[in-house]
């Protein structure tokens, strides 16, 4: 056993001479082949651009640039076998590392990009650097696979000339070049490359001539995520870095009234201690006109910088502090709830929006003597990211460095510019691995707040915030409730439909300009015109009602609430009429619907039947979502104690095509789990303005033990359709675990979490 | 106060209260941030470290109570990763943010050191104290059994 004497001071100063530059995180390769770094933003060494994808070194690796954020959905993967598939690279020299953001918000698509007609996300670099909305695949894989085709043209260019040959005679293959008996790597033609220039941009490959897509290649970021060396926002670790504690107004839009640093200023190691913000509650605010997108204000609150963490944080709780209310002190979920249901009980209530007519549904339902009605609830959810809220920051006169695990890296750059009084080319994020984002790093609060702290200390910084200040500072999935009425015939099918919803919209809190004649697309999503079943007459109506809590986009967002609602009122509609729940959709949905073969397919991989035992229960649930289509049906059990156990889910998804088929096997388990934790255990209660559940002994999670088993069913129609895949896997599964829970039990379902109803 | 921690096999003095939780000592003074937090009240486990072969939770264990012992963390459970959880995660693609996963693994090696042939019962007690938001909970089930082969040989 060998023996060191280890103070912080000679930690950092000794691992900062190791790694020889301003940033240490943890460079360490974990052998020849490794396709990731611990440290993803870290830049290739050497090696030659031939575009600002992709990197080729004279030993013919190749280092491909990613513009998403790995966050678990696998982006670190299927983004450089998109560029891989055209380049014809040696995949097993592939490695991955991020898109530099500062160079991306500096500069435009490149010419070539241009030329090809692939650069139409944005006129940024690297086109779109934010993840969400289930988009890294089938919005990125145009642009990604044409920089690896017109990098392939160029190497193939560059090969014939020297070798006296036409580029149509060389070939390209596992990353060699070869014309008759003359061949050579990839890497002694690279330098060449970048400087061809070619008439016209080769044309990119079709499904049906894809190699690398649509193989199970091993994860890159494996060996990192095994052996602790992968690092997250919260272990960046910068020379002479000193730690931040912070806390704000435990109810948003509160303040802080008073603190007294000095009961705790001589604690030890404590350093200083700063007063945060003026009030707000640090809504992000989109300016789609522009680039930035901006985090206005930071909450009221205040941090405790010390020289280690824990030190930081004693000295924050042993501070007194006195906090206001802002004015939400009376304000409880049941009362923004209960007024939610005001508005929802009163159809003529002027908030009403209508989000989608056809025929005379409320004519038709006031007509009917056959008329079935239900209201449905969703509460608030937080999404309880693995990795609580972080940043690390050096602000000095005329640069910021951040290290921060963002899904948004372009967003994090105009946060930190605005707060830092600095333009965006003088900031430079780095951005980590996420332990998970769902939305919620997509909204850099926490940078903007770190940029100020860093600021008045001008020395680097990591801000923590714990699991309780994660939570209080949640950016919600908003509430929704919802009523249904629906008219049937003598069959027991509906004549007329009139659905009206009423949620506290993200839109309105931060992209107001997005709502369209008073509605948020996203909270209708699947309702509206969506609605994938015929029904003759059809209102859906929209209401707003806000509350003094901040929402965000959580994963899969409206459409996790819609389903549950809606498939569980279809399922009512089915029981009624004496249907089976499978038949009963299959006949109201149009012969040509595209949700015919995802049903039936996990219909059929669940052995779909309506004859099980007291206590067993089959039920069904489908969405679509960002482009793809899922069914799921889930196999339950209820004991005679009122026991819940989710046995089975046959998923069945249709996005169209699959580049990587285990890590959407991977995505739809993940799904699963998040929209099972959320069904069965998720709310955020609210009492006297403020968060309730701020760790997990109160906001529970699916564990290991009630996990599962989940079938995943390929049901691709393939063609044109491209959906994602990050998300759609989950909207269907409380309502398939709710209606299998109708089916076993008798007992409807109508709002969640499930846990809150008795199953005896 | 100076306290001296074995981590790894290497002795560490550092200058921390003594109930500072292991998990900042190990996180912010002696430099291994592979062990990560969580919660802070011992309800997720992704802190799970090893205390003599045994798994515990760091973020709410004290430093000084781990003084003397052997305490071993992702970082110390093989040097290549060639721990056969390690090999059998690697097969399996197990991890996908990855930020539960030393947690995971620790508390998957405790297990194998104490059943070489875990039952799935068995694997739900010792594994359920471990939360993952990515839902890997199959893919972590079918990886302990892989690395008990591995193991066996």
């Amino acid at each position: 056993m060998t023996t060191m004497e280890i103070d912080r001071r000679t930690f950092i100063v000794t691992s900062a001479s190791a790694a020889g530059g301003l940033m240490l995180g943890f460079y360490m390769p974990t052998g020849a082949d490794a396709g990731v770094m611990g440290s993803p933003w870290t830049a290739a060494e050497g090696g030659q651009e031939v575009n600002a994808w992709l990197v080729i070194d004279p030993d013919n690796s190749v280092t491909i640039r990613v513009g998403q954020s790995e966050m678990g959905e696998g982006v670190f993967t299927g983004m450089p076998m998109l560029v891989a598939e055209e380049l014809q690279c040696d995949w097993s020299k592939v490695r991955a590392v991020y898109a530099d953001v500062n160079r991306h918000v500096q500069n435009f698509a490149e010419p070539y990009m241009v030329a090809a007609g692939a650069a139409k996300e944005t006129d940024n670099l690297y086109q779109r650097m934010g993840t969400g909305g289930s988009g890294a695949v089938r919005r990125s894989r145009l642009y990604l696979m044409q920089a690896g085709a017109s990098a392939r043209e160029r190497l193939k260019q560059a090969a014939a000339d020297a070798w006296g040959v036409d580029r149509s005679a060389v070939t390209a293959e596992n990353g060699m070049l070869s014309a008759g008996d003359r061949s050579g790597m990839f890497g002694e033609f690279a330098a060449a490359a970048a400087g061809v220039q070619l008439e016209s941009e080769p044309e990119i490959k079709t499904p049906d001539q894809f190699t690398l897509l649509g193989t199970s290649v091993a994860r890159l970021d494996t060996p990192v995520k095994v052996n602790g060396s992968a690092v997250y926002g919260i272990d960046a670790q910068v020379p002479d870095m000193v730690f931040a504690a912070v806390e704000v107004a435990p109810v948003p839009g509160g303040s802080l009234v008073s603190y007294d640093f000095d009961a705790v200023k001589d604690r030890p190691g404590v350093i200083a201690a700063y007063r945060l913000g003026e009030g707000g509650i640090g809504v992000l605010h989109y300016n789609l006109d522009e680039v930035a997108n901006r985090v206005t204000g930071i909450q009221s609150g205040v941090a405790v910088i010390a020289d280690t963490y824990y030190r930081a944080l004693t000295a924050l709780q042993l501070m007194p502090k006195e906090w206001d209310d802002g004015g939400h002190g009376d304000v409880t979920d049941t009362s923004i709830i209960d007024g939610a249901l005001e508005v929802l009980a009163n159809p003529d209530d002027p908030s009403y929006n209508p989000a989608d007519s056809v025929g005379d549904a409320r004519g038709v339902i006031a007509a009917s003597s056959n008329v079935m009605e239900a209201t449905y609830t969703t509460p608030y959810l937080d999404h309880a990211c693995m990795e609580p809220m972080n940043c690390t920051v050096h602000v000095t006169a005329d640069r910021a460095d951040v290290w921060v695990g963002t899904q948004n890296p372009p967003r994090a750059i105009a946060a930190a510019a605005e707060e830092a009084g600095l333009p965006e080319e003088k900031v430079h994020v780095h951005n980590c691995f996420l332990g998970t984002g769902f939305g919620r790093r997509s909204r850099p609060d926490e940078v903007r707040q770190a940029t100020a702290i860093g600021k008045a200390l001008g020395q680097p910084v990591k801000v923590i915030w714990t699991r309780e200040e994660t939570a209080r500072q949640a950016k919600m999935r908003p509430y929704s409730v919802y009523h249904f009425a629906a008219a049937t015939d003598a069959n027991g099918k509906p004549e007329a439909y009139w659905n009206r919803v009423v949620s506290h919209s993200i839109f309105n809190h931060q992209i107001p300009q997005f709502l369209r004649d008073g509605i948020d697309s996203q909270a209708v999503e699947g309702l509206d015109e969506r609605l994938p079943y015929d029904i003759a007459n059809k209102q859906v109506d929209y209401a707003i009602r806000d509350s003094h809590l901040p929402v965000h986009w959580w994963r899969a967002v409206g459409a996790s609430q819609n389903a549950f609602a809606l498939e569980g009122f279809i399922d009512e509609l089915a029981h009624a009429a004496g249907a089976d729940p499978l038949q009963f959709r299959l006949d109201l949905l149009p012969e040509d619907s595209e949700f015919r073969r995802p049903l039936e397919v996990a219909a059929e991989g669940a052995g779909w039947t309506t004859d099980l035992g007291r206590g067993e229960g089959l039920g069904i649930g489908m969405a679509e979502a960002f482009g793809t289509i899922v069914a799921h049906v889930a196999y339950v059990t209820v004991s005679r104690r009122g026991q819940l156990r989710v046995e089975t889910v046959d998923a069945a998804i249709d996005c169209g095509h699959v580049i990587h088929p285990k890590m959407v096997e991977m995505q739809m388990e993940s799904n699963i789990v998040y929209g099972l934790t959320a069904a069965l255990y998720g709310e955020i209660h609210i009492n006297k303005g403020a968060v309730v559940e701020d760790n997990f002994d109160q906001y529970l999670m699916l564990r290991m033990n009630e996990m599962p088993e989940v079938r995943t069913h390929f049901a691709l129609s393939g063609g044109g359709k491209w959906g994602g895949v990050g998300e759609p896997g989950l909207p269907p599964i409380a309502p398939a675990v709710s209606n299998a829970i109708f089916a076993a039990t008798g007992k409807r379902i109508r709002s969640l979490p499930i846990r809150n109803h008795d199953l005896i | 106060m100076a306290l001296t921690l074995n981590v790894n096999g290497t002795s560490h003095t550092v200058d921390v209260e003594p109930e500072t939780p292991l998990l900042w000592v190990l996180r912010d003074n002696i430099g291994l941030t592979g062990t990560k937090y969580g919660c802070g009240i011992a309800k997720c486990g992704a802190c799970t470290v090893h205390i003599d072969g045994k798994k515990a939770f760091s973020c709410t264990m004290k430093a000084s109570a781990a003084v003397g012992a052997e305490i071993t963390t992702i970082e110390g459970l093989s040097d290549d990763s060639s721990h056969p959880v390690q090999l059998a995660w690697i097969e399996g693609d197990v991890p996908q943010c990855g930020y539960c996963q030393s947690g995971q693994i620790m508390a998957a090696a405790a297990l194998l050191s104490q059943r070489p042939n875990p039952s799935d019962l068995d694997i739900d007690a010792a594994m359920s104290d471990n939360i993952c938001r990515c839902g890997t909970y199959s893919r972590i089930r079918d990886a302990i059994h892989r690395a008990a082969e591995i193991a066996g040989g």
